[in-house]
């Protein structure tokens, strides 16, 4: 049994009696065992999967109504709820915390008769690029395990791309979905914002992050989505998907669509020389597309880590304040510890990216320097939004490379918090500015994998699917060296 | 120069401002009405009452403040144990006008009082502290109050003494419960604190005032404090002082208010807003009449003296009767009996809850009292029967012998009785006729009050031959 179809082979395997979710489970269990110690993927394992492969094989068989998914592993990130389990953040504040509901995306997918496989490794509070700042040990690029898989959503990533599932769900604030998709040779979608409920996905960075989709195929990641969409009581700040199918006419092609290339996300000092000239392939790819191509300069661009930065982290300051050793990561014993010992101890439980970004949260909004960071930040995310809409007056889509560097290896950016931050420079615009960008993998150079970006206007992730579609059809990727 | 910033709770809502646990917290087991969003649980996410949003309105609207065009949610950063997400999530016009009034004022005794600000905040959790909280060994949290409908109400410094900040609360807290929005009677249901400064002074906010009583003497303290202090040279400090309830004074409290930085980030997880003018038409509609113009009501419409319609407005409690109980002709009787007779007997929260009084009571009262079936009297003491029993009128009537007595060969055995008795008196009566009064208070003692005033005067007049 071939662990690495996609998910519209397994469902076809499935309807036409090829397999059963039972079999693909176990497989899939028996697949994980052997690859953990070496990707560590997983945070937790559902004990339960076998049980529940069986339970849908049964509704097959006696010809019940059975759910879009018909018993395939997905994997979760595990800052989503899911009710009764785990969800630590990969951090030691939540490392014994579990949630009393199930994430509106979980209860949806359960819904349609996904198996949820198991819950992934995560950057501690989904801060980072690389796993490296989970707290229970990073995952590794199964590529090649000295390198990086890129993050935070790095163990959903892991988990595709090495076969421990056919589907995950990710977050992405700044680029986690994007970036780990890059580094690992999958598919990795960030809707729009509103798009996806975040009711259960413990935040971050509340205004600008979305649960995105994550899959070996572009047409996998659309299925995916498909149900996962859509407004939600739970969450006041999704919009209507009006039932769109993201997954029919996805080989419609992009014959005279236009297309532009983001000059600062393409050039400079930044690009690695490698990432240049796989996405200059992926242009020449495009320009076989019928499409029509140009270069257009967003100089806001420039700005965008900073704001990123200061904007993420007045969020988290005020998100991850409720992590205070009293209600979470309580190490005390009955008699409790004295006041002031109380204070020093409050986030011990943190790791150092989230004590970083917790100081930062607790100084770009303060009295007195509101003004000079914060205020600002919001200024030039406002600017950069209007340009991205000038922009989308004259494209359907903007490319670029998903990151502009190749997977690095472990330790090497994790004590240089600027030159790890730079990493985020191509996939911040999208959460900042609130639009849909998916990257794609297009080519493995030297053993390691290079994603290509592309960005759609609000809502219009049918025809970003679309496009993805087409660059999909013009790669030839290697089977990976499990 | 004294301002005030008032608490008060939307007591009349069914659920908390951004959850379904009931905003009536008070008749739950400590801890029990809790849900994962008022814990502030990771993942979850705020979802706005509307009806909230539409009882704030009102509010804004009665105290004549501009609304905005959309409201803005604000988070108000700070760590303390009673707030399950270490913030806030409360109002502020950082990004121009957002809170849901502002601009607004009120008139009292000709004096006008300008209303700043009003904002929709959610409610901390409780503290409850073993003795005094500053040497208290253990303190107890109670979440069941967290995530419960406030409306803070921010007043420029316009009040001149502590009697014109307890008028305008009285005012307020009619208003409130008029609106049908809270029941300001309800323990904590509103709270106010007060900023405090006299002449060439700064402004000094006092904090943890438990009633309304203890207000006006918080602010007596206040005043005198300063002016002691500014008689003897000694600058008064811009800070916050606690009012101590055992003692009756304010301390001050160690950390400086200039220490305090809340800061404020936009609540992302609630969507901006929109005021639109249907809605805001359709709640002004919605909106209960208002006390003034009740009162006006009162006395134009059917001729109540206004000292008796101002009492009969103010209370929601009593126009609610009276609406219910008056028709074109009684209504003057209506209001009569309640401000009379009935008042003393429901003037508490406690005997108004346990009062079996309905409106049809008062109206049967008034009937049978027009078509002389019972005497004045009479019914004051039925009033007491039915608040007690909630029986009908025709009942108590029947049953009590409350009936009055207009028959004269019963009448006149008594008046009979009386005249023996009393035979100084009837000497009196005969030489100066208005000392006849004492006679027929005699006569209505022994009947209980249920002999008929008419026919009894005439009766006695007859017999003594006056």
């Amino acid at each position: 049994m071939n662990l690495g179809i996609s998910a519209i082979e397994y469902i076809h395997g499935i309807k036409s009696g090829s397999i059963t979710s039972e079999e693909f489970v176990a497989k899939t269990l028996e697949h994980i065992n052997k690859v953990e110690p070496r990707l560590h993927a997983f945070l937790s394992l559902n004990n339960n999967a076998i049980d529940q492969a069986r339970q849908i094989d049964k509704k097959i068989k006696s010809g019940q109504n059975v759910g879009a998914f018909y018993g395939m592993p997905i994997s979760i990130k595990d800052n989503i709820s899911i009710k009764g389990g785990k969800t630590t953040c990969a951090s030691k504040m939540l490392q014994n915390y579990v949630a009393p509901y199930d994430a509106t995306v979980v209860s949806k997918l359960k819904s349609q008769d996904a198996i949820i496989i198991g819950k992934t490794n995560l950057d501690e509070f989904a801060m980072g690029v690389a796993t490296e700042f989970s707290a229970f040990g990073p995952s590794k690029n199964p590529w090649n395990t000295d390198y990086v898989p890129g993050g935070s959503s790095g163990g959903s990533a892991v988990s595709v791309a090495g076969l421990e599932s056919t589907l995950s769900l990710g977050s992405d604030t700044g680029g986690s979905v994007r970036n780990p998709a890059s580094f690992c040779s999958i598919v990795g979608l960030k809707p729009t914002y509103g798009l996806v409920s975040r009711h259960g996905l413990v935040s971050y960075a509340n205004s600008i992050e979305q649960i995105g989709p994550m899959g070996r195929r572009v047409e996998d990641v659309a299925l995916l989505l498909n149900h996962i969409a859509g407004k939600d009581a739970h969450d006041p700040t999704t919009i209507d998907s009006k039932d769109q199918d993201y997954l029919s006419e996805i080989n419609t092609g992009i014959v005279g669509k236009k297309i532009g290339i983001i000059k600062e996300m393409s050039s400079g000092a930044g690009l690695d020389k490698t990432v240049e000239s796989v996405f200059k392939n992926a242009v020449a790819a495009f320009e076989k597309s019928g499409a029509i191509i140009d270069t257009v300069s967003l100089d806001m661009v420039e700005y965008t880590v900073a704001t990123y930065y200061v904007l993420t982290t007045a969020e988290a300051g005020s998100n991850l304040s409720r992590y205070d050793n009293l209600r979470y990561g309580f190490d005390m014993d009955s008699e409790g510890y004295e006041f002031k010992s109380y204070i020093s101890k409050a986030r011990r439980n943190f790791g150092p990216e989230v004590t970083r970004r917790m100081i930062l949260g607790g100084f770009v909004p303060s009295a007195g320097f509101a003004g000079k960071y914060l205020l600002k930040a919001l200024k030039v995310k406002s600017k950069l939004k209007k340009q991205i809409q000038s922009a989308f007056s004259k494209f359907d889509f903007l490319i670029s490379p998903t990151v502009p560097v190749l997977p690095f290896r472990f330790g090497e950016k994790i004590d240089d918090p600027l030159a790890m931050y730079l990493a985020d420079i191509n996939t911040v615009t999208a959460n900042l500015t609130g639009i849909p960008a998916i990257s794609i993998p297009y080519e493995i150079r030297d053993g390691l994998p290079v994603g290509v970006q592309i960005h759609a206007n609000r809502l219009e992730e049918k025809q970003l699917l679309q496009a993805a579609y087409y660059l999909q059809s013009t790669t030839n990727l290697p089977e990976i060296p499990l | 120069m004294i301002g005030l910033e008032i608490h008060c709770q939307l007591t009349k809502l069914e659920s908390k401002l951004f959850c379904t646990c009931m905003a009536n917290y008070r008749s739950f087991e400590p801890n029990t009405n809790i849900c994962p969003i008022c814990m502030g649980m990771p993942g979850t996410l705020p979802r706005l009452n509307k009806k909230a949003v539409e009882k704030a309105t009102m509010i804004a609207m009665a105290l004549n403040c501009k609304t905005p065009q959309k409201l803005g949610f604000f988070r108000k950063n700070y760590f303390y144990p009673d707030l399950p997400k270490n913030f806030q999530i409360t109002q502020l016009n950082l990004y121009g006008p957002t809170s849901i009034g502002e601009q607004g004022k009120i008139s009292i005794e000709g004096k006008e009082i300008r209303i700043r600000r009003i904002q929709i905040e959610e409610d901390p959790g409780r503290l409850i502290y073993e003795g005094a909280s500053e040497r208290t060994a253990i303190t107890l949290v109670d979440y069941n109050r967290a995530g419960t409908p406030l409306v803070e109400i921010v007043t420029e410094p316009d009040f001149d003494s502590p009697r014109q900040v307890r008028i305008f609360l009285n005012v307020l807290s009619d208003l409130l419960e008029n609106l049908d929005v809270s029941d300001p009677t309800l323990e904590g249901a509103m709270r106010a604190d007060a900023n405090v400064s006299i002449e060439g002074g700064n402004r000094v906010e006092v904090k943890n005032i438990g009633s309304f009583h203890d207000l006006e003497k918080a602010i007596h303290f206040e005043l005198t404090r300063q002016t002691s202090l500014k008689e003897r040279g000694i600058e008064i400090a811009q800070e916050t002082r606690h009012w101590d309830d055992k003692r009756k004074i304010t301390i001050s409290s160690r950390s400086k208010e200039e220490d305090e930085d809340y800061r404020y980030i936009l609540e992302g997880d609630i969507p901006w807003v929109v005021m639109d003018e249907s809605s805001l038409d359709s709640w002004r509609k919605n909106m209960p009449e208002s006390i003034s113009s009740k009162k006006e009501r009162y006395v134009t419409k059917y001729g109540i003296p206004g000292q008796v319609a101002d009492v009969l407005s103010s209370d929601k409690y009593y126009s609610d009767l009276f609406e219910q109980a008056h028709n074109e002709t009684n209504a003057k009787e209506i209001a009569n009996i309640i401000t009379t007779d009935l008042m003393g007997l429901v003037d508490t929260r406690e005997k108004r809850e346990q009062s079996k009084l309905v409106p049809k009571h008062l109206s049967d009262l008034i009937s049978m009292i027009s078509t002389g079936k019972i005497t004045k009297s009479s019914a004051k003491n039925a009033l007491q029967e039915i608040v007690k029993t909630g029986k009908s009128v025709s009942d108590i009537v029947s049953s009590t012998g409350l009936a009055k007595i207009s028959d004269e060969s019963e009448l006149g055995k008594i008046i009979d009785e009386v005249i023996l008795q009393e035979s100084t008196a009837v000497q009196q009566a005969r030489e100066n006729p208005q000392t006849i009064n004492y006679l027929v208070g005699k006569i209505m003692q022994k009947t209980k009050g249920k002999a008929d005033p008419t026919i009894t005067l005439n009766l006695l007049k007859k017999k003594i031959g006056i």
